[in-house]
């Protein structure tokens, strides 16, 4: 399991970190990523894990995430565009991660050696 | 209606003539299908797609324009794009549990990764969501979070529907108490229980 701390995240472009996360995943591991991702790189994680999906090989990922925070900003306002607060995040392939129970603020979830 | 809303809606008329495009999303087995025949069936007499127990039916997105929802005396005109399921994961020995054989499991997975993207890429060309979630689920799914959070982060309006409450293990006060800050409608769309509250919602919402 990989604790990822928000700066080296924050050194990626989208793009980058959405690789990164797909690639530690299909070697196995989980990762825990200090700041999450926006709603944006979760939608283009979770496409990107589409293509991925391979029989017997990669049934995808287990993403957990708590509920988005909104800070509207005046220039958000002014842009119509909401600063979305993100929140730790979770990350692993889906034969070794499973959530069991989520709330608004604990996860709780189970990770198997197989 | 004021002479504000009046010349609003005068203007609207006038140099916007594009529907609203909708986007009816939710996790595998929601009832977005459902719903969708519902809204097609009562204001046009048509249905949208097949539905089924089994996950992924739905596995391109449809989409039905200018379709009007009269309600509380005006009407509205809109684009329904009835999406595939999102999710996650895809395994085909799901389907096989469920009694169909490894090449028809495998070939419905391919279909339904497809359509998972396709359903991701429709969330840039929206005006707006109708999420269906599965009252008797427990409603923090990623997929969920991650929709609400793209609507939340494009500041769209959102409609979250709580359905199955024809099945008396469905809270729609789970749902209503995960996602307080955004507007909530209990229906069964199947029975159609409720579904003339949800058009109201959607002509305040969407209108």
């Amino acid at each position: 399991m990989d604790l990822v701390s928000e700066d080296r995240l924050a050194k990626m472009q989208p793009v980058e970190k959405i690789r990164f996360i797909i690639d530690e995943i299909k070697d196995g591991k989980i990762l825990v990523l200090e700041k999450g991702l926006t709603p944006e790189e979760e939608a283009t994680l979770i496409e990107m894990t589409m293509t991925q999906i391979e029989p017997d090989d990669f049934s995808g990922i287990e993403m957990e995430s708590y509920p988005s925070q909104s800070d509207t900003s005046f220039l958000g306002k002014l842009l119509k565009k909401n600063v979305v607060r993100t929140r730790l995040t979770v990350i692993g392939p889906a034969n070794k991660l499973k959530t069991l129970k989520k709330d608004r603020d604990m996860i709780s979830a189970l990770v198997s050696s197989k | 209606m004021g002479v504000m809303g009046s010349f609003k809606k005068f203007f609207k008329r006038l140099f916007n003539k594009k529907n609203a495009r909708i986007g009816i999303y939710g996790p595998p087995n929601a009832g977005k299908t459902t719903l969708a025949n519902r809204i097609l069936r009562d204001w046009t007499g048509d249905a949208m797609g097949s539905v089924s127990h089994i996950a992924h039916e739905t596995r391109r997105a449809r989409r039905r324009e200018g379709v009007t929802i009269q309600s509380n005396g005006g009407s509205i005109s809109l684009d329904i794009i009835d999406t595939p399921g999102l999710a996650t994961k895809i395994d085909f020995h799901e389907f096989m549990e469920l009694g169909m054989n490894e090449a028809e499991s495998k070939r419905r997975a391919k279909e339904a990764t497809e359509g998972v993207i396709e359903a991701v890429k429709w969330l840039e060309n929206l005006d707006g969501v109708i999420l269906v979630m599965d009252a008797t689920e427990d409603p923090y799914t990623q997929v969920n979070v991650t929709v609400i959070g793209n609507m939340e982060a494009r500041n769209l309006p959102l409609l979250i529907v709580a359905n199955k409450t024809d099945l008396p293990e469905s809270s729609a006060t789970s749902i209503r108490e995960a996602f307080p800050q955004h507007p909530m409608v209990a229906i069964s769309a199947l029975e159609g229980k409720n579904i003339d509250t949800f058009y109201d919602e959607v002509a305040k919402r969407f209108g």
